[in-house]
């Protein structure tokens, strides 16, 4: 198939951006998304033009590197990661607009790739449990409902992406930390801190200027990983419980 | 370019490649029973003061399970600790894509598993090709893994009385391997990533994400620093320090497709190699039978798709050539050939991985391949679950497998209900790595290598979830106990910034900077890294030849011959620049695989993941030859035009007997 390319083009972060367009032929329905901006970067290379940068490490849906605004679209039309879209989920002739995350809590780095470090820094602000190696009990010595564990997994299982935010109009990271207080929430190896963890992560969250959550559920809908919007309810829970206590 | 040619005896396929060396030995395991030399290492190793940890500096490299986790104990040790990754976070490290499990000898089955029969399964597994005291180790230290992870809040499988669940896998007996459904790398990386930003924000670790190690400082014979670059501003950085740790990961992407992710790269062990550490065993790569085909030359990576599929899924390619291009559906039983199930009726399609890859690529190699022709050939054989939704139905059968199901057709496009699969082997895991003794340390001093980055667990072959294994226990349970030996006799005196190795090191790395954006060339990055793939998957992958081989070096030269003059890499180096990135990742994979393939030649016997065509039995079988190669080779870097110095270290067995292994 043969597509024409709208691309965001940034040279670094202090510099203003444009979106450029380029043609690209003979693309195959058999490419992921990211191959076809690997052909494309080829032909720029060729051409003499600088390549577009744009994040990508695992190529199969589970480190979260990549990201990509598609078509106005966090990760394009599926509901998956940028690097397992593929091409046949376009039509021969299509213009495909391509876009970093857009949100203030991402400034951008270089064309599409944005600085998503603001997650890390939540999470250092009690995603854990704070257990220093070798002071762990025997794993058995305390049984977990399967219920609760198999829910703890699903959440467990975000890749950190980032597509909620950048799905969300008002750019909050709700969901990425309702993940997270959900999952140590629903064992009990994270009982003793829950309390401070929720204060703490939702303090730096607002501190890195997402924004808040209005039950919108943009996030949950773009999600590679399909977390489910309830654990934003558990959030809003545990931080009134939190209050509640003291905090 | 002309590489020094020496004598070595007449029956050495390798001869005129390498200049013998002295033998090698690890003198850190203690001299004592098995099962006692462990407890014996960590109570002879020196302690270090707690108020002495905090003058002591510490270098890791990567921040997979092995990275993460070291920087994380060594932080609550309260070491000072930095901790490098090239990704934007250390969370994405590509320990997070294992799929399988973690093996760990808790015996919750009561099924007859033992710390003695882990190590027992991991030898045999690695083909007698590993240090048993290593191995003993790891079985040893596996249950505190398990512990450990739990306490962190990793939700492993859980069975509804809310006690941990176990499956068995990779062939063994006992079920032993703890997961959490397909993604136990993720659950366990994200754990230690965890562990990781406590530390960080408890100010006993500094991060630095997106940063490259390009050099290591090694200063009167001991390593003290890196030179990184700062892929976002392109600065130099000098970082210096009382000991460097490398968990920097494996070099599948010398093959260019890989299952390993696309950063994925050898630079900073290899740095260190040219340095002085040894490179052990740098041909045994395993390579796994079910991935995804290759649909084209745009393709950039491969995937795995879990082994489990073979429990169900049978294999087979046409009888005739004619059919290939057929409909699977219209080709009659008749005319199809379960090629697993006829030459090997007792393990059928359940037969190693080794074993499996070799038969398909002999099938497409015979004309007989399916899907689409890349450069000529058709590279796929089927998995058919026809039977398996037939005997079982399809609720069944989508209740097992259904995610991989769905993986598959989003990546094809095609429903592998309704028609078969189509797969072929990739390159997934290296068991080779740095040489590193007991302690995990290198030739180097002061330089220590953990995870899938050292030589030293897995032998010829690894085991199905002994990765994540080894790369948790290396950095939570042996490292921090084997480090602080050495660094009893720190701090070491402070270097200055102006000292000649420094000056040395960051001057190498700006060279090879300039160099790469000066040469203004005709040739991507890319093309030439695929280039390479291709030789090295030809010549030095499933089956290795001294022909082939031998090939490949003067493919290999001639090739970074023309890369050094011809590559085309645009962009500064005061900016984020991916093709310079990947330029000087090549440049290393090069001189890497000319070294696999010298070893490769070597070692003129078949084991674990490395098979030669010479030596192979009647049934075309791995052949072993113990009187002659029961050793870990050990290649010294010898300089830019000198062939490298072999040292070979015996294996020595003390507490397993070899055996021939046989799947008929």
């Amino acid at each position: 198939m043969n597509l024409t390319l709208k691309i965001w083009r940034q040279p670094d972060a202090s510099s203003a951006g444009a979106m450029h367009t380029y043609q690209l032929a003979d693309v195959s329905e058999d490419m992921s998304f990211l191959e076809m901006l690997d052909v494309l970067n080829e032909q720029l290379n060729a051409e003499g033009e600088e390549p577009i940068a744009f994040d990508s490490d695992c190529r199969e849906g589970i480190c979260g590197a990549c990201g990509l605004m598609i078509n106005g679209d966090a990760h394009g039309p599926e509901v998956t990661t940028t690097c397992q879209l593929h091409m046949r989920s376009f039509k021969d002739g299509e213009t495909i607009t391509i876009e970093p995350w857009r949100s203030e809590g991402f400034p951008v780095v270089k064309d599409l790739i944005v600085d998503r470090s603001a997650f890390d820094r939540i999470i250092q602000q009690g995603g854990y449990v704070s257990v220093n190696t070798g002071s762990a009990p025997e794993a058995h010595s305390v049984p977990v409902p399967k219920e609760d564990a198999d829910r703890a997994f699903n959440v467990a299982t975000c890749i950190g992406c980032g597509a909620c935010v950048a799905a969300c109009p008002n750019g909050s990271a709700s969901l990425f930390m309702g993940a997270k207080i959900t999952h140590l929430g629903l064992l009990p190896q994270g009982q003793p801190e829950r309390d401070e963890r929720v204060v703490n992560m939702v303090a730096q969250h607002d501190f890195e200027g997402f924004g808040g959550c209005t039950n919108i559920g943009a996030c949950t809908a773009a999600c590679p990983k399909e977390i489910p919007l309830d654990v934003i309810s558990q959030l809003n829970k545990d931080l009134r419980t939190a209050i509640r206590h003291g905090h | 370019m002309s590489h020094d040619t020496v004598m070595t005896a007449d029956h050495d396929d390798a001869a005129g490649y390498y200049t013998p060396g002295s033998p090698l030995v690890d003198t850190k395991a203690p001299d004592a029973p098995i099962a006692e030399r462990w407890e014996t290492r960590k109570f002879e190793a020196r302690l270090v003061n707690p108020a002495n940890r905090r003058k002591l500096n510490v270098i890791i490299v990567g921040t997979g399970l092995a990275g993460a986790s070291a920087a994380a104990t060594m932080g609550e040790a309260g070491y000072h600790v930095k901790t490098f990754c090239y990704q934007d976070s250390p969370r994405r490290a590509h320990s997070i894509a294992a799929q399988g499990g973690i093996n760990a000898a808790k015996n919750y089955k009561e099924d007859g598993d033992s710390v003695h029969r882990l190590f027992y399964d991991t030898v045999k597994g690695g083909d007698y090709r590993s240090r048993e005291s290593n191995v003993y180790r790891l079985a040893e230290v596996s249950t505190n893994i398990i512990d450990q992870c739990v306490a962190q809040g990793v939700p492993f499988a859980r069975e509804y009385g809310g006690l941990l669940d176990n499956r068995s896998f990779g062939g063994v007996q006992v079920s032993r391997t703890f997961y959490a459904r397909g993604q136990t790398g993720q659950q366990l990386l994200i754990g230690a990533y965890q562990a990781l930003e406590r530390q960080i924000a408890a100010g006993t670790v500094a991060m630095y994400s997106r940063h490259e190690m390009l050099e290591l400082v090694v200063a009167d014979g001991k390593a003290r620093g890196i030179i990184a670059r700062d892929m976002v501003t392109g600065e130099i950085q000098t970082h210096l320090a009382d000991v460097v740790v490398l968990a920097s990961g494996g070099y599948g992407n010398v093959f260019y497709l890989s299952t390993n992710a696309m950063g994925s790269n050898v630079t900073a062990a290899w740095r260190a190699h040219r340095k002085g550490a040894y490179m052990a065993n740098p041909c045994y790569t395993q390579i796994h039978p079910t991935c995804i085909p290759v649909t084209g030359t745009h393709q950039s990576k491969l995937t795995l798709m879990s082994e489990s599929l073979r429990n169900d899924g049978r294999i087979w390619v046409p009888k005739n050539q004619a059919d290939c291009d057929k409909d699977p559906r219209d080709i009659p039983e008749e005319d199809r050939d379960y090629y697993l199930e006829r030459i090997y009726p007792a393990f059928g399609n359940l037969v190693p991985r080794d074993i499996a890859s070799r038969a398909a690529k002999y099938q497409c190699d015979d004309g007989r391949g399916v899907g689409p022709e890349v450069d000529g050939v058709r590279r796929g054989v089927y998995l058919d679950f026809a039977d398996a939704i037939e005997r079982l139905g399809r609720d069944a059968v989508e209740n097992k497998y259904g995610n991989l199901f769905d993986m598959y057709a989003r990546i094809t496009g095609e429903d592998p209900y309704a028609v078969p699969m189509r797969i072929y082997p990739a390159v997934h895991y290296v068991m080779g790595g740095l040489w590193v003794d007991y302690d995990l340390q290198s030739t180097i001093p002061g330089l220590f290598v953990t995870g899938e980055a050292n030589f030293s667990d897995h032998g010829a072959n690894r085991l199905g979830a002994s990765a994540l294994m080894q790369g948790l226990a290396d950095g939570y349970f042996v490292l921090p106990h084997t480090i602080r030996d050495y660094l009893a006799d720190g701090p070491f005196e402070p270097i200055a910034e102006d000292h000649p190795a420094v000056v040395e090191a960051r001057a190498s790395v700006e060279g090879r900077i300039e160099h790469f954006l000066t040469v203004n060339g005709e040739r991507s990055v890319d093309s030439y890294h695929r280039e390479l793939g291709n030789i090295m998957w030809e010549y030095c992958g499933m089956e290795r030849t001294e022909d082939g081989l031998k090939k490949a070096i003067d493919l290999i030269r001639s090739l970074k011959d023309d890369f050094y003059r011809n590559v085309k890499v645009l962009g500064s180096a005061e900016t984020l620049n991916q093709s310079l990135e990947k330029a000087g990742r090549v440049a290393d994979f090069f001189e890497l695989g000319e070294l696999m393939c010298i070893d490769a030649l070597n070692r003129r016997e078949s084991c674990g993941g490395h098979f030669r065509g010479e030596s192979q039995t009647e049934d075309g079988e791995a052949l072993r030859h113990d009187d002659e190669f029961a050793y870990v080779s050990a290649w010294e870097w010898a300089g830019e035009d000198a062939a490298p110095v072999l040292h070979k270290e015996d294996l020595v067995y003390s507490a397993i007997e070899m055996k021939q292994r046989s799947y008929k």
